[in-house]
């Protein structure tokens, strides 16, 4: 793409603006700074990332998949808030889905050990499993606060608090995966995904472009349970006290 | 005889950040009687409950079950020993077996048929609810299934916090009566919170009245007859209107 067609794909950031401003809708200012952080953004991963392609340095790939982590995590800890220790939490889920999808990849000679495979790929993991991991929040939260009453039951009954939790639990982690299995089952009828399409607009044979987005649509299942299941599961213990008392 | 307590509370408080629910309770509940809990509401009967059954824990002050301090329970041991049966009857999803199951299902048993049937007939039950979903039943229904539940645990005390207040007057001695059947026959010593002073009488051995967080009087159930504390006088007269 040449530079003076970059510059007209502004024209696509013009028409909103024009029919907001028309429509006195308020999202010109809005508009504005998501396409200037946008460019300023992509240009700079992009300018990061060529670095990186050219070093061949792994210590650059580790940096850029902790910075991913750290962005990941920062993002996320506001929806969990109200769990003790949400940081280090996300932090340990996200270092595991890491290494584990990154560990079978390479381990397995899928994808061969270099940046240009394992940044992207990484950035697609981690940020779904970002995405999950506020949803199991969100979804979490709600459930303990709504189902308070069958858990201090189970409690009052001899339950430990792993069995007094357990439907909270269950139904977040149900609730936080479904999406992305859902999505799976119409992916291609709807639309394609973002990652094929560029791969086919860039001039790769579309049947390479599937099997390479085949593979991210496993990778997103396997991020997407263990994801939940790993907050889940890191996360329950912080509702209750050493005397097994729901904590407010 | 001496009597033995059951439950001793040592200058028990309990406060949130907001209040201060339990003001320093002194007391025994005598092993083996019914104890009924009058009061007005917002007295701090239902906090007491959750803190003999371990649901919370004092603020200040002790809570020793057969005279060993609760904090050295295990939790999980010290609510099988000390049942509750609460108010709002609480179901779970599912069958009213799923339900009554639950206990037992907690410790890794299962219910088997004829006991699923004995319990549930025991409480006033027909056993053909056995199968209906709990969500399904009225809320009579609701509290005899939950104490079928907390009975299953076979409790060395049982917490009753107003057991009875959905249920008809035909169920409501069918309660009574097997309350005091279970006391009778097993010497489990049952702790009764109660609005109604006639079944407080009738059912009971032991009263304790409590207004704002502590105990205004208590004694012998026949204390109710001639409260000495003007406050409970007025309660009292109150209530029998």
């Amino acid at each position: 793409m040449s530079t003076l067609a970059l510059l007209l794909t502004l024209i696509f950031v013009l028409i909103p603006l024009i029919l907001s401003k028309t429509l006195q809708l308020g999202l010109e200012k809005d508009t504005l700074i998501a396409t200037v952080r946008s460019i300023i953004q992509l240009f700079a991963v992009g300018y990061v990332l060529q670095f990186i392609f050219d070093s061949g340095n792994i210590l650059y790939i580790f940096l850029m998949v902790a910075l991913m982590i750290g962005a990941a995590v920062q993002n996320a800890r506001k929806k969990g808030a109200s769990i003790r220790g949400i940081t280090w939490k996300l932090v340990l889920t996200f270092v595991v889905i890491e290494v584990l999808t990154q560990g079978i990849l390479l381990g397995l000679q899928i994808t061969p050990p270099t940046a240009q495979y394992i940044i992207p790929l990484s950035g697609m993991v981690i940020g779904n499993s970002m995405v999950l991991g506020i949803l199991f929040l969100n979804r979490f939260t709600s459930e303990v606060a709504s189902r308070r009453e069958e858990t201090e039951l189970i409690l009052s009954l001899g339950g430990t608090p792993k069995q007094a939790i357990q439907r909270s639990l269950l139904a977040s982690i149900k609730a936080s995966t479904i999406p992305t299995i859902e999505s799976q089952k119409t992916i291609g009828l709807v639309q394609l995904p973002g990652m094929m399409s560029g791969q086919i607009i860039a001039g790769a044979d579309p049947l390479q472009a599937v099997m390479f987005q085949l593979l991210i649509l496993f990778l997103l299942l396997t991020t997407a349970i263990v994801t939940s299941i790993m907050l889940g599961f890191l996360s329950y213990p912080t509702k209750f006290n050493e005397r097994m008392q729901v904590l407010d | 005889m001496k009597q033995q307590a059951a439950i001793t509370l040592e200058d028990v408080v309990y406060e949130t950040e907001e209040n201060k629910i339990i003001h320093g309770i002194t007391g025994m509940f005598t092993k083996g009687k019914i104890t009924a809990i009058i009061g007005p509401s917002g007295a701090g009967k239902t906090t007491l409950f959750r803190l003999c059954n371990g649901l919370l824990s004092p603020s200040d002050g002790n809570i020793l079950i057969d005279g060993e301090d609760i904090l050295t329970f295990d939790p999980v041991n010290l609510r099988r020993r000390v049942g509750i049966v609460l108010q709002q009857a609480t179901m779970l999803e599912g069958s009213v077996r799923d339900n009554v199951a639950l206990p037992l299902q907690l410790a890794g048993k299962e219910l088997k048929q004829d006991e699923a049937e004995r319990i549930i007939q025991e409480v006033g039950l027909e056993a053909e609810i056995l199968d209906r979903n709990s969500r399904d039943l009225s809320g009579g229904q609701k509290q005899k299934v939950s104490i079928a539940r907390t009975l299953l645990n076979e409790p060395e005390i049982l917490l009753l916090d107003e057991i009875t207040s959905s249920l008809d007057r035909v169920s409501k001695q069918d309660i009574e009566n097997l309350m005091t059947q279970i006391n009778r026959e097993h010497g489990t010593t049952i702790i009764w919170i109660t609005h109604n002073l006639e079944q407080a009488k009738s059912v009971a051995d032991e009263v304790w009245v409590m207004m704002d967080g502590t105990i205004a009087e208590a004694g012998p159930i026949d204390i109710l007859d001639h409260p000495e504390n003007d406050a409970v006088k007025h309660f009292v007269m109150e209530e029998e209107k």
